[in-house]
């Protein structure tokens, strides 16, 4: 008490230290009470994005993009989702499918980049351009692409001053490998069908 | 009964904070290119300025009074503006997406807002109670909202108007604001 007489500053001073404090203790609790997760419907639609981050749709990535879905951007600018991209995007948005906006460029089957490491002078160009660091390489060593990472984007074909990088279909990997269909057009005119077909023709 | 209409009227036309006490000009022209963002201006400031008179004068009369310390009322409220436009940020946030997205940067920046410590000030100045304190709040932001408004629309004319040269502009956008406090004039002697 005698300090507080002698010291007539330090009164205002602790009250508004006072105030200050119980203030932000005000505004850390609210911090926490009324925290917001984001907007949840961004993450479903990212999720249902193919993650090339490509920016054919003229967003810098795939997020970007599902945040401008969000707030009401149209769903068919996604060449590399193509289609059935589209087609749940609709489903989750709750809008009509529309058909894939062509001034984004066409729909093709996945590809990964291949880098002719010979051709390759190790200038790092594409290390640079690629979205999801899928190449790997030092300067003025030669680069190769990380194909389970590849996103098949092509943004790395552009920058390469030497032309060594193509893009070439992909693979599908052994966990979805299925043998191929049968041709129906091959398939009626073939008399070797079943193994009594093979006796038949074997026979004359 | 009467008391609290003529303390109505006289904050939102007689006392009209922007163009009679010249308060809170830079929202005033800052925001008022598009009719829309003016609406959305006016309906954020319009909530924290009665919030935030309704806090100032508590944190006056019972905080500030009892320690004898009324002569940081200035700081004190500044503390409990930013703190409410902080506390209405997040409530908004969590209760009402739409709102916030609609309101957007707007809200923040009322915190600068000089016609919110205004208010706070002037209830002080006056001796308002309790209730007179929240009204005076709400009807100077009524009045702010008021000219806000018309303001954003008279200024989304003026672009397709035919406006001289050296006119153009901020330079039309402040005559006009000029003419529109000789208008609000008129209304002074209405409430004594």
């Amino acid at each position: 008490m005698d300090l507080l007489l002698q010291t007539p500053l330090l009164g205002p001073v602790l009250a508004l230290l006072a105030l200050a404090i119980a203030f932000g203790a005000l505004l850390g609790y609210a911090a926490k009470v009324f925290k917001v997760e984001g907007d949840p419907i961004v993450e479903q639609i990212n999720a249902l994005l193919p993650q090339t981050q490509c920016g054919q749709c003229g967003h810098p990535g795939c997020r970007p993009y599902a945040t401008a879905i969000a707030s009401g951007e149209a769903i068919n600018k996604c060449p590399p989702g193509g289609e059935s991209t589209i087609l749940e995007l609709a489903k989750l948005l709750d809008v009509e499918p529309t058909p894939l906006d062509a001034e984004h460029g066409k729909e093709a089957a996945r590809k990964v980049a291949y880098i002719r490491e010979a051709e390759c002078i190790g200038c790092t160009k594409c290390i640079q351009a690629c979205p999801v660091d899928a190449i790997l390489g030092a300067a003025r060593h030669m680069h190769t692409v990380i194909v389970a990472e590849c996103t098949g984007c092509d943004l790395c074909v552009e920058p390469c001053p030497v032309d060594c990088i193509d893009m070439i279909p992909a693979r599908s990997p052994l966990q979805s490998w299925h043998w191929p269909l049968p041709d129906s057009m091959s398939l009626s005119q073939r008399n070797d069908l079943i193994a009594s077909d093979r006796q038949l023709s074997g026979a004359h | 009964m009467t008391d609290f209409l003529f303390i109505l009227i006289g904050a939102i036309l007689v006392n009209n904070f922007v163009l009679v006490q010249f308060l809170g000009l830079c929202p005033f022209m800052g925001v008022s290119n598009k009719l829309e963002t003016a609406i959305g201006m006016a309906a954020a400031t319009t909530f924290v300025l009665t919030l935030s008179s309704l806090c100032s004068y508590l944190t006056y009369q019972y905080i500030l009074v009892p320690l004898d310390l009324t002569y940081l009322r200035t700081i004190a409220f500044i503390l409990v503006i930013a703190v409410v436009v902080n506390f209405t940020e997040m409530v908004m946030h969590k209760t009402s997406p739409l709102l916030y997205r609609v309101l957007g940067i707007f809200l923040p920046l009322i915190t600068t807002n000089c016609a919110v410590l205004g208010v706070a000030l002037l209830n002080i100045n006056e001796a308002h109670s309790f209730l007179e304190s929240v009204l005076y709040g709400f009807g100077a932001a009524v009045g702010f909202s008021l000219v806000l408004i018309l303001f954003a629309a008279m200024r989304e004319r003026l672009i397709v108007g035919d406006v001289p040269e050296p006119f153009k502009g901020p330079a039309v956008a402040l005559i006009t604001a000029g003419l529109m406090s000789l208008a609000f004039m008129g209304f002074a002697g209405l409430v004594r």
